[in-house]
């Protein structure tokens, strides 16, 4: 790396982004003196977040690298795109929530920004540090997010759990990266691929110990099993956003890692850790599916079948190769999208009723007949039912794996994806097959007694509308996203 | 059939999903617009689906006629050419099918005007199921075909659970459940079947002429036989049926048992026989086995049940098993009658349901020994039964009996053991049947219902439907076999006169 490519225009995106943190920031320590109320600081958030997409769109077509750190392609635009719409949709869709429940809200603001910069790194990133640097912006900023929620205990817990736990991971992850240096020695994606395509058999074990350190410490993001505690109590905790914003962008840019490391710089020695990640795409798929089974609470529910999603994606990684991560890149792209819709649908409820017990969702179906529909088409999206963006891209993904050689894991995942339907199911019955007072319909051929109404805010509506219709036009009419996820896969194999 | 007629296939799917989008788009206390709605597409898909079914050309040479494709997704990732398109044909099993599926519903639309609760979304979710039902009979697309069978089985939970009645949800959770988990056969023969034939495409046409291992094909098949199998009633992975039928709300029974169960079937023809041949000639027997357990049990079971709904399901079990067997012969006699026996059974379990939906509506009772004499309290209620169970023994003149004699046949032809076990069902469904018409139709007559009407006039209209298509396959089978047999004899390969 003789000659370092220093233009720093490639990054202006993420300044974009991080000089929005500090304006939102500043405004809020400065409200009097600047005289900006405090609605104006999400419409900075979306601002910056809008034209942090508008650039890394504008980008995606680039095909350049930062100092030999950070590579500006077709894969790096597609995550910025992803991130950004993850950032507006969660701002604009918890507006309500945020002046309720939320206890500073400039920081609030702010640390979903940071979040977004350190996940753009992870994205980018072509050198094991600057990952590492990425990461724990992200995961700082998410630390601070899970405990602002005002009057609520399990927020300060959850903020407790997930800093002890997330600085355990971390540390592994780092450790393990040492390990990795000490053997490639290099911390250059480019320069770990050539070194270990000639790896001397030897470093055989310090090898497979920083493997095995690193997949556990981006396991530990990405909330594979065993290294998933963290997450349904932090899920729990943390208000409703950062909820959602864990469940899309932190682990959405956890998986660009483990795509740009496993792509690149380990496929030479890919038989050292293929067996090990098929085996926690397994457990990953039936824990968090069996466990989800039980859940009474909607975050917690929601939490492990993020869980057992990431079950799935993993089998995307097993079988690594472009069209695998093709099939990645979109189904995350569709799951990103259906993901969103749920979270904003149970923000607009828990705005109303307060809850976020199942139970608490009895009669939806009569009483807000709009947000029942967008809960029922995410929830079915989740389990990947047709029509919707679920069936499309989980249906390619898993064809992928298949046809990578993993059909028995494939067919594992689709028993899971099974019985997953079955705790969906559940929701959905207490939406429309129980009556608002808790009683059963009568019988079919009897008049209906309407039922009082209620309606959300006019975020929340706009929001939820854009996502359904989106969940529809991926699942109906995929072929844009697919070809935007086609191009940043073979851009990742490229740079590679 | 030209190729131009392929739009008419194409707005075979499309005619019910504009209706869904017109019915949400409906204040639900319009009932008057919901019924134009739907009285109006339903009427319009029966047309269209006779139209298709008579444009179907038998004596052309072309397997698939009517072929329209359009792109939707390629040469990404693991797609090549042709990757996943949105390609309609039918052949002449699928032209049988399409002209099934346009009876029930504008029968079932009519009878469905009943329902009060919650009428528009009710709506929404059948037709929902209708375009999915049509989708499968059309689509020549692997990905598509599949996603149309998913979306024709998926909003069957809410309907059963929300507009049925006793223990609805048991029924509903465990009717899904079932089919969805039988699903999970399905996928993996797709994603075997795609990995085998390496050509990077779902295009149905072309699967059919790739080349898949003998050992591939026996492992598979069963797969596919078993997943489509249970959608289709199969035993011993029928049990949501009875349940699921009973709890269900009449027209979702009709559509369910009357043209759902054969997408099922369907799907063994599409996705295992034609694609995996040698598969389907290794597991013949053990299909025709299945299919005549299915047949004896399901009409034992039958003579036990009290309830009529129940009675009607394990009824469809045994008929359904009758299918089963006629495609386990592997000749075009027993085959043609399969198909024949899906049509005939369809139309026939439709009138079923929707004159036991006509008289539970007002009883809430659908307990046999609890009626007598009710010929002379329904007399048009007790006729149309009498016509129903008439065809389901295989009376001569009606639809069950052009059926059965192909798949007797056949069975014969295969396995004479068979064919007699056939012929004894048969007897049995005689008992099962005429039992319950005498106990309930004649005798003493029970005061308790004197409060009951005869069927309405939508009900009437859908019965006269129904039997007028009873009576053309009974009297006039031509049509259908000349479709069916060809069709049959130029796809399956290895498959004997």
């Amino acid at each position: 790396m003789s000659d370092l490519n220093l233009d720093y225009s490639l990054l202006l995106p993420e300044f974009v982004l991080a000089l929005t943190g500090l304006a939102v920031l500043l405004a809020d320590a400065f409200r009097k003196e600047l005289k900006v109320g405090r609605s104006m600081l999400p419409w900075f958030t979306v601002l910056g977040a809008a034209a942090y997409g508008g650039f890394g769109a504008g980008w995606m077509g680039a095909q350049a690298e930062f100092a030999g750190i950070f590579a500006i392609d077709a894969f790096t635009g597609f995550f910025r795109v992803l991130f950004a719409v993850t950032l507006v949709v969660v701002v604009i869709g918890s507006h309500e929530y945020v002046t309720k429940q939320i206890r500073h809200q400039g920081e609030f603001y702010a640390m979903l920004l940071f979040a977004t910069v350190g996940a753009s790194f992870m994205a980018g990133a072509r050198e094991l540090l600057t990952a590492y640097v990425g990461l724990e912006l992200l995961s700082f900023s998410l630390y601070v997010a899970v405990s602002l929620a005002k009057d609520d205990k399990r927020s300060g817990e959850a903020g407790l759990k997930y800093v002890l736990l997330g600085g355990l991971a971390s540390a592994t992850l780092l450790y393990g990266m040492s390990l990795i240096y000490g053997t490639a020695g290099s911390t250059s994606y480019a320069e770990i691929a050539a070194n270990l395509e000639h790896g001397a058999e030897d470093l055989r074990t310090p090898l497979v110990l920083g493997l095995v350190m690193m997949i556990a410490g981006l396991g530990f993001k990405a909330s594979a099993v065993p290294f998933h505690m963290w997450t349904p109590d932090a899920y729990e905790g943390a208000p409703l956003p950062v909820t959602a914003v864990l469940s899309a962008t932190s682990k959405a840019a956890a998986f660009a890692v483990i795509l740009r490391l496993f792509s690149g710089p380990f496929l030479p020695v890919i038989d050292e850790w293929r067996g090990t990640i098929a085996v926690l795409s397994l457990a990953t798929m039936v824990v968090g599916n069996l466990i989800a089974l039980q859940q009474h609470n909607l975050k917690r529910l929601l939490a492990y079948s993020s869980i057992a999603q990431v079950g799935y994606m993993l089998m995307a990684v097993v079988t690594i190769s472009d069209a695998s991560a093709s099939a990645l890149l979109l189904h995350m792209g569709g799951y990103l999208v259906t993901n969103l819709a749920v979270f904003m649908g149970v923000i607009a409820f828990y705005n109303h009723s307060g809850t976020e017990e199942m139970s608490g969702l009895h009669g939806l179906a009569e009483t807000n007949p709009f947000l029942a529909m967008v809960l029922a088409a995410g929830l079915l999206s989740l389990s990947g039912m047709p029509l919707l963006a679920g069936f499309t891209t989980k249906f390619l993904l898993f064809q992928a794996a298949a046809n990578g050689g993993y059909l028995w894991l494939v067919t594992i995942a689709v028993i899971m994806s099974t019985i997953s339907l079955y705790y969906y199911l559940k929701v959905i019955r207490q939406m429309y097959v129980v009556l608002p007072d808790g009683s059963q319909l009568p019988y079919a051929t009897e008049p209906s007694v309407p039922q009082p109404r209620w309606s959300m805010s006019p975020s929340s509506l706009a929001v939820t509308s854009v996502l359904l219709v989106m969940i529809l036009v991926v699942g109906l009419y995929v072929s844009p996203l697919a070809i935007v996820a086609d191009n940043a896969a073979k851009a990742l194999f490229a740079a590679a | 059939m030209s190729t131009s007629d392929g739009y008419v296939l194409i707005a075979l799917i499309v005619l019910p999903l504009a209706a869904v989008l017109l019915l949400m788009l409906t204040p639900s206390r319009e009932r008057g617009g919901i019924i134009a709605i739907t009285g109006i597409s339903s009427f319009a898909m029966f047309v269209l689906s006779t139209y298709v079914f008579m444009r179907y050309d038998f004596t052309s040479t072309e397997q698939f006629q009517g072929v329209l494709a359009w792109p939707w997704l390629h040469n990404v990732g693991f797609l090549g050419d042709d990757g996943i398109q949105i390609k309609v044909g039918i052949d002449g099993i699928a032209a049988s099918m399409v002209l099934l599926t346009g009876i029930i519903v504008m029968a079932g639309t009519w009878v469905s005007w009943k329902v009060r609760q919650r009428t528009k979304d009710f709506f929404i979710l059948l037709y929902i199921v209708v375009a999915g039902v049509y989708g499968s009979f059309v689509m020549l697309d692997l990905f598509f075909f599949f996603l149309m069978y998913e979306t024709a089985v998926l909003p069957m939970y809410m309907l059963i659970a929300i507009w049925g009645s006793t223990r609805k949800e048991y029924g509903a959770m465990k009717l899904m459940m079932m089919l969805v988990a039988a699903s999970i056969f399905i996928f993996t023969g797709i994603f075997a079947i795609f990995t085998e034939a390496g050509i990077g495409s779902f295009d149905l046409t072309r699967l059919y002429a790739a080349e898949y291992s003998r050992e591939m094909q026996i492992i598979f098949f069963p797969m596919i036989a078993l997943g489509c199998g249970t959608l289709g009633g199969m035993f011993p992975f029928h049990s949501w049926s009875p349940d699921g039928h009973a709890s269900a709300p009449t027209a979702v029974s009709m559509v369910h048992a009357g043209v759902l169960m054969k997408v099922g079937a369907f799907g063994i023809i599409r996705l295992g026989i034609q694609v995996l041949p040698e598969g389907a000639q290794f597991w013949g027997p053990a299909l025709i086995t299945v299919g005549i357990v299915a047949a004896l049990y399901g009409a034992t079971s039958a003579l036990k049940q009290t309830d009529l709904k129940l009675m009607s399901g394990f009824s469809s079990v045994s008929h359904m098993g009758y299918v089963f067997m006629g495609l386990g012969t592997m000749n075009v006699v027993g085959m043609t009658g399969s198909v024949l026996q899906m049509f005939a059974h369809g139309v026939m379990t439709a009138l079923f349901f929707l004159l036991i939906g006509g008289m539970y509506d007002q009883s809430h009772n659908r307990e046999i020994p609890n009626f007598s004499g009710m010929a002379k309290q329904m007399p048009l209620w007790a006729i149309f039964f009498l016509i129903a169970a008439l065809a389901s023994l295989g009376l001569p003149g009606l639809s069950g009996f052009a059926a059965e004699v192909h798949i007797f046949v056949g069975a014969f032809r295969a396995y004479p053991v068979v064919g007699g076990l056939a012929v004894l069902t048969a007897a049995i469904t005689a008992t099962y049947l005429l039992r319950m018409a005498s106990q309930m139709f004649f005798g003493e007559f029970n005061a308790r219902w004197s409060a009951l009407r005869d069927i309405t006039w939508a009900e009437r209209a859908g019965a006269t439907v129904l039997v007028i298509s009873m009576l053309a396959l009974g009297l006039w089978p031509s049509p259908w076999v000349d479709r069916i047999a060809t069709t049959l004899a130029q796809t399956i390969p290895g498959v004997s006169l």
